[in-house]
């Protein structure tokens, strides 16, 4: 079975492109399944259960929905193989730009769309810096130039991806996308011992640890304060 | 990363690619210590901002390694012998499965084709298979040559480098800016060394084919349809870097299309216009029909048609003097040229 791992900012298209691209990939006889990662609520499964493909979903509730797929992934895989999948599809809503999902040696897929305006690239870290592909969608919407401004400033921030436009609303480019998805030489059993492309943050903070009031005495752990100019300098 | 690169000094690097500062600004690196090398940059930094930078050392020296890489590529291409003289379409099948009725279409820079048939019939698989520069392995088994040969694959992959730009009606612009900001920009993500120049053509050329006049400081989402189409028209032909035009429609209100493709032609763009309008239809110098998947026939623009074509300009302005006399309150007088 092959993985390939979707992010990227909520809403992008990622469901949308990955719908069109399995579409796309129908003829050639590979049984696709996806597990959908997020954070408190999403409709996600109902699309992909509509289309015909096994679905999961997994909700991280008050966690990081990247902290909770690394620690989910495995059995993920394990669902996968049981299910006598192809193709594994994970999307996971990129929420704070600063996680990612990515695997090393595991396809990793950023979703961005041209409306999020063009100093989003630099916003994103590792979860399109470390993409191998980059896929750009809503291109329909927008003018030749801002077209093309955007895609420079992805490929500035990453040039090492390969930067693809999909049309996530009628399909224009998910063919030549999925020819690039399922590859026979990258079967996995597990994806036990790999590693992630980019560490967590080392953010653990008593917020994180469910503090809820305000001040100074109440700040713990890795704590960060503003640089707001004045006597800090 | 490669060895050279490696061992270089921050301002070395600076000095033999001054492109690779918008990289490291982009990365929010400092480099105000330009004795550095990028793995010395890189141990500088503290460990949230080795967090906040998103990538490690060895992510780090790769990608500028491929960044240089593609600009230098990126600035090569504007030699004479990188430019794209012709698009060839080597015929493929139907839906059908069927051979497509003609063998091969070669399409030279400045010529105009016309892409004629129902909905649904495969307009956007052609356009996506000269895209894609199909190798006979998408679904129509059609092939594409650049300048007689084989494309070159970064066609497919390079984010900058794209062979067919775009042109529909359902886009707009969404950016926040003035019309001259908004060209600046476009004009400094291709690297153009004579920007103001350049800027400047694009606005004079646009307000050329705009019916409205519009200045360089008004914001580019306040310009009326015409004048938006107007701009995107006279931007794409002279900033984008793309050797291929798609118009998908160019409705006929508030911008000149004859003045638009003119220029298109002019700027040696091949320009590809899907339409169902016979005017602009007619302007073209070949037209592809598709039909059930597949190109059904080429016709080549006859004689006949351009001296069609010259009347039903005649109509189409007198049309337009019509709509404009609605529009400023008059009332509207028979016209002699008009039988019934
Ligand atoms: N115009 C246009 N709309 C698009 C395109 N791609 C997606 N959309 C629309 O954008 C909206 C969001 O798309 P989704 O595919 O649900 O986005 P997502 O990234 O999966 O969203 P989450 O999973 O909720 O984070 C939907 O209404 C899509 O129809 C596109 O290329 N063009
Ligand atoms: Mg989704």
């Amino acid at each position: 079975m092959n993985l390939v791992t979707f992010s990227g900012p909520p809403s992008s298209g990622k469901t949308a492109v990955i719908l069109k691209t399995i579409d796309a990939l129908q003829n050639r006889d590979i049984a696709v399944g996806v597990v959908k990662f997020d954070c408190l609520y999403t409709d996600d499964d109902r699309l992909y259960e509509k289309a015909g493909i096994p679905v999961k979903k997994g909700l991280s509730g008050s966690l990081c929905p990247d902290h909770y797929f690394v620690s989910n992934i495995e059995e993920v895989v394990q669902w996968g193989l049981a299910n006598d999948l192809d193709l594994l599809i994970t999307e996971s809503a990129g929420l704070c730009n600063r996680c990612s999902p990515y695997i090393k040696d595991i396809k990793a897929i950023c979703v961005i769309d041209n409306l999020s305006g063009i100093n989003t690239p630099k916003k994103i870290g590792p979860m399109l810096k470390t993409a191998d592909i980059v896929i750009i969608t809503k291109g329909d919407i927008v003018s030749q130039a801002e077209r093309e401004v955007f895609a420079s400033r992805v490929m500035t921030v990453n040039p090492r991806a390969m930067v693809m436009h999909v049309n996530g609303l009628t399909g224009q480019g998910a063919f030549e996308f999925s020819t690039l998805l399922y590859d026979d030489e990258l079967n996995i059993e597990t994806v036990k011992g790999k590693q992630l492309r980019f560490s967590m943050p080392s953010a653990m903070c008593s917020y994180c640890l469910g503090e809820t009031r305000i001040g100074e005495e109440h700040q713990l752990g890795n704590v960060r304060k503003i640089n707001l100019g004045d006597q800090n300098e | 990363m490669n060895k050279e690169l490696k061992n270089m000094k921050i301002k070395k690097i600076l000095e033999k690619y001054p492109y690779a500062k918008t990289f490291l600004e982009d990365q929010q690196l400092s480099i105000d210590d330009q004795e550095l090398t990028i793995s010395q940059l890189y141990q500088q930094l503290t460990l949230e901002q080795k967090e906040d930078l998103g990538l490690d050392i060895k992510q780090l020296e790769a990608s500028l390694d491929n960044y240089i890489e593609q600009m230098q590529e990126f600035i090569g291409e504007s030699d004479d012998n990188n430019t794209v003289q012709s698009l060839t379409i080597l015929a493929g099948k139907d839906k059908d499965e069927q051979a497509e009725k003609f063998a091969e279409l070669k399409v030279h820079a400045g010529e105009i084709i016309s892409i004629v048939g129902p909905t649904g019939s495969g307009k956007s698989r052609l356009l996506a298979d000269i895209e894609w520069t199909a190798q006979a392995d998408t679904p129509t088994e059609r092939s594409i040559l650049i300048n007689g040969q084989k494309p070159d694959l970064s066609w497919r992959f390079s984010g900058g480098k794209k062979l067919v730009a775009q042109l529909s009606q359902n886009m707009n612009f969404v950016m926040d800016l003035g019309v001259e900001e908004f060209i600046r920009l476009h004009a400094a993500s291709r690297l153009v060394k004579n920007e103001d120049e350049i800027v400047a053509r694009v606005i004079t050329e646009a307000n050329f084919l705009a019916g409205e006049k519009f200045s360089a400081d008004t914001q580019i989402t306040s310009l009326s349809g015409g004048q938006s189409r107007a701009l995107m028209i006279a931007d794409t032909a002279i900033l984008s870097r793309s050797p291929i035009i798609l118009i998908d429609e160019i409705e006929n209100a508030g911008i000149d299309r004859e003045k638009a493709l003119d220029l298109l032609v002019g700027e040696n763009k091949i320009v590809l216009m899907a339409t169902h309008d016979p005017i602009l239809a007619l302007m073209g110098d070949k037209r592809i029909v598709i039909n059930n998947g597949g190109i059904e026939k080429i016709i080549k623009t006859k004689d006949f048609e351009k001296e069609l074509l010259i009347k039903l300009k005649k109509v189409d302005n007198m049309l337009s003097d019509l709509r404009n006399s609605l529009r400023y309150g008059k009332e509207l007088t028979d016209n002699p040229n008009l039988t019934s």
